[in-house]
């Protein structure tokens, strides 16, 4: 039924089932028995974390346009100001990491921690600062495109592997259907949307 | 016909053969040499308090800290060594002092220690025991709970003599 009626209905449930995907591991992280033992800057430092993650999902979504009521240069200026809010959270998650226990974030960040999951966490993280550095540059052109979407592919899986291999706070089921939503979202924009920037004229 | 005794492939087969007995025969001496010492692990040393007192449980307990301590090259257990123990728990984080203890191991080198539950923290839940004495090469181990709800945890020295 391609009613205006039909249209609403979809793009409400469009809205629905996003809004539940990244506010249900939030709120399911905020019950977690751990954080009973932990201090507000250690639990500042997780839901900085936690939050980051969620927001992954809304952004290949934005910059495709895909959001009913989001489409086209609404969607981009958001994509964004959220590009903008995850560095803060990652830098936030970092820095009150560090104030917790520094030794562990040193260890993390020079690459000789030993858990695994840091690794992929520090690399997402210097991907997603060189992402949103090319972002400032925005020079728009074909090259632009395909190094964006190959860093974001980065940032994500970085991400997801970082989150899946961490025991904490988040909910592991909430945690893997959050990170499969994310992995989903990434590859269908990067992958099926097409760059409508000019490639350089070849010389 | 004529019998081929020594052909390639039976020529290989006694060369390869040689090899491995060579090689099998070089590691024999380091076997003999007995007990390799146990290394320090990464991040072991994260939160280390020197000092941490001789306790007779860390804090209200309910979870044991246990393992042992040997001689490297002999194996002999190390009685009287002195073991320091810490970790992120109920009952404080890793750079809280009252979450740091030590213990002695008895005349067979085991040590045990009551402490209280230990919780994940920094994304695995783990544990922190230095050798730290002087008399052997220090040691710091980092042993991670194979599962966050297990309420027992270990850990094993094999100590270079200084």
């Amino acid at each position: 039924m391609p009613s205006n009626q039909g249209r609403r209905f979809r793009a409400g449930l469009a809205w629905a089932v996003l809004a539940l995907a990244m506010l249900v591991p939030v709120a399911a992280a905020t019950l977690s028995p751990l954080l009973a033992w932990r201090g507000p800057i250690y639990i500042l430092a997780g839901f900085a974390g936690v939050v980051a993650m969620s927001l992954l999902l809304v952004q290949p979504l934005l910059a495709a346009g895909v959001l009913p009521g989001l489409e086209g240069r609404r969607g981009r200026r958001l994509h964004r100001w959220v590009g903008g809010s995850i560095v803060t959270l990652v830098v936030l998650h970092v820095a009150a990491l560090w104030v917790t226990s520094p030794p562990d974030v040193i260890d993390v960040l020079l690459f000789t921690s030993p858990t695994p999951f840091s690794v992929w966490g520090v690399t997402a993280m210097w991907a997603l600062f060189l992402v949103a550095a090319l972002a400032l540059i925005r020079r728009k052109v074909w090259a632009w495109h395909v190094i964006h979407r190959g860093l974001a592919i980065v940032v994500v899986v970085g991400s997801v592997i970082h989150a899946v291999l961490i025991v904490g706070t988040m909910e592991p089921v909430t945690k893997a259907i959050l990170c499969l939503m994310v992995v989903a979202a990434t590859l269908a924009v990067t992958g099926l949307v097409r760059i409508r920037a000019r490639r350089r004229p070849v010389r | 016909m004529t019998m081929v005794l020594i052909n390639r492939r039976s020529l290989l087969a006694a060369a390869g053969g040689l090899v491995v007995t060579a090689a099998s025969g070089l590691r024999v001496p380091a076997r003999a040499k007995g007990l390799a010492p146990t290394p320090s692990m990464r991040g072991g040393a994260n939160n280390y308090r020197p000092g941490a007192p001789v306790v007779e449980r860390i804090g209200g307990g309910g979870f044991w800290m246990s393992g042992t301590v040997r001689r490297a090259g002999d194996g002999a257990p190390l009685p009287g060594q002195r073991i320091q123990i810490w970790a992120h728990t109920t009952e404080g984080s890793e750079r809280d002092a009252r979450s740091h203890g030590a213990t002695l191991t008895d005349a067979n080198g085991a040590f045990r220690l009551e402490m209280p539950q230990i919780v994940p923290a920094f994304g695995q839940p783990h544990g922190h025991l230095a050798y730290d004495s002087g008399q052997f090469e220090t040691v710091f181990l980092r042993p991670v709970m194979p599962s966050a709800g297990d309420r027992a945890l270990e850990a094993h020295f094999v100590l270079q003599p200084v």
